[in-house]
């Protein structure tokens, strides 16, 4: 089965979903999200949703999912890129994603997760001291 | 007026079925929010038919009335039907891990919605989106 690519960059694991995913593919990402998030400590996931033309129950769970599990894991996940008419029908649907952090790009979402990465750096350092 | 038919037997087919909703409405002229409305109450129905009718199929339908296009889906199934439709409606209710979200939604997302069901025969749901 195909699978959706999680690249690595220092603590942070960048998804950009590119294809119109079935729902096997998004509880894939789901697990695989998880597994490396633990694998390589990581502090903070982004995920840019800017290629998706619709986001429906199903995907907003996953979402809803990911952060919640990856907050658990001690990790920050930020949604970014969501399309206006994305957001529009998502709140007629009825889906508030309330536990999901978004930014409206990937360079906000990238400035959200830095400043969590250099509070935990900031409290490991207060630790050792 | 074009119609198109398609099974719903794999969520590979809820994709296709998001895909012929989204081709159907840009003939229609519908606008990038209501396409993106009607897409998404596709889904959900599309997904409903495959977890709990079992697989059926849907009639997409481009429509023309009082001057104006808009697009009409019926999703068809020969599952186990709904006990109580009205039940199934409200936000919230689900019968499996979903989030009860799906029917409600898609009537809402839609301008016209109905919904035929009969325990031990199956259920249809039509919905139509106008420009
Ligand atoms: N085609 C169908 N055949 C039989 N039962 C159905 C059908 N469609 C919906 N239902 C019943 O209606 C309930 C509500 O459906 P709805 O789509 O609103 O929520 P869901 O699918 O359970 O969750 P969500 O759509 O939020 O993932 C379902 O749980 C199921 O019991
Ligand atoms: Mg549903």
């Amino acid at each position: 089965m195909d699978r959706i690519p999680i690249l690595k960059f220092g603590n942070a694991l960048l998804v950009t979903i590119q294809v119109d995913m079935h729902d096997r593919l998004a509880t894939a990402l789901e697990e695989d999200l998880t597994a490396k998030i633990v694998e390589y400590n990581a502090k903070g996931v982004l995920i840019d949703i800017s290629a998706l033309e619709i986001v429906d129950s199903f995907i907003g769970r996953m979402l809803d999912n990911i952060a919640a599990v990856s907050r658990i894991l001690d990790a920050d996940t930020v949604v970014v890129g969501m399309r206006p008419a994305v957001a529009i029908t998502l709140v007629e649907l009825g889906l508030s994603l309330t536990g999901v952090k978004t930014a409206l790009n990937v360079e906000r979402g990238m400035e959200l997760i830095k400043a969590r990465l250099r509070t935990t750096e900031s409290e490991e350092d207060d630790v050792e001291q | 007026m074009s119609s198109e038919r398609l099974d719903i037997r794999t969520s590979d087919d809820v994709v296709r079925v998001r895909q012929l909703t989204r081709t159907l409405a840009l003939k229609a002229g519908l606008s990038l929010v209501d396409q993106t409305k009607v897409i998404t109450a596709a889904s959900e129905l599309a997904r409903n038919t495959l977890d709990y009718g079992g697989g059926g199929f849907v009639l997409a339908e481009l429509i023309e009335g009082a001057g104006r296009h808009g697009v009409r889906l019926t999703f068809e199934d020969q599952g186990p039907g709904i006990q109580d439709v009205e039940v199934a409606m409200k936000d919230g209710f689900t019968s499996g891990k979903g989030m009860g979200l799906g029917l409600g939604g898609a009537r809402r997302l839609s301008n016209e919605f109905f919904i035929h069901s009969k325990p031990g025969e199956g259920t249809k749901v039509t919905i139509a989106r106008w420009k």
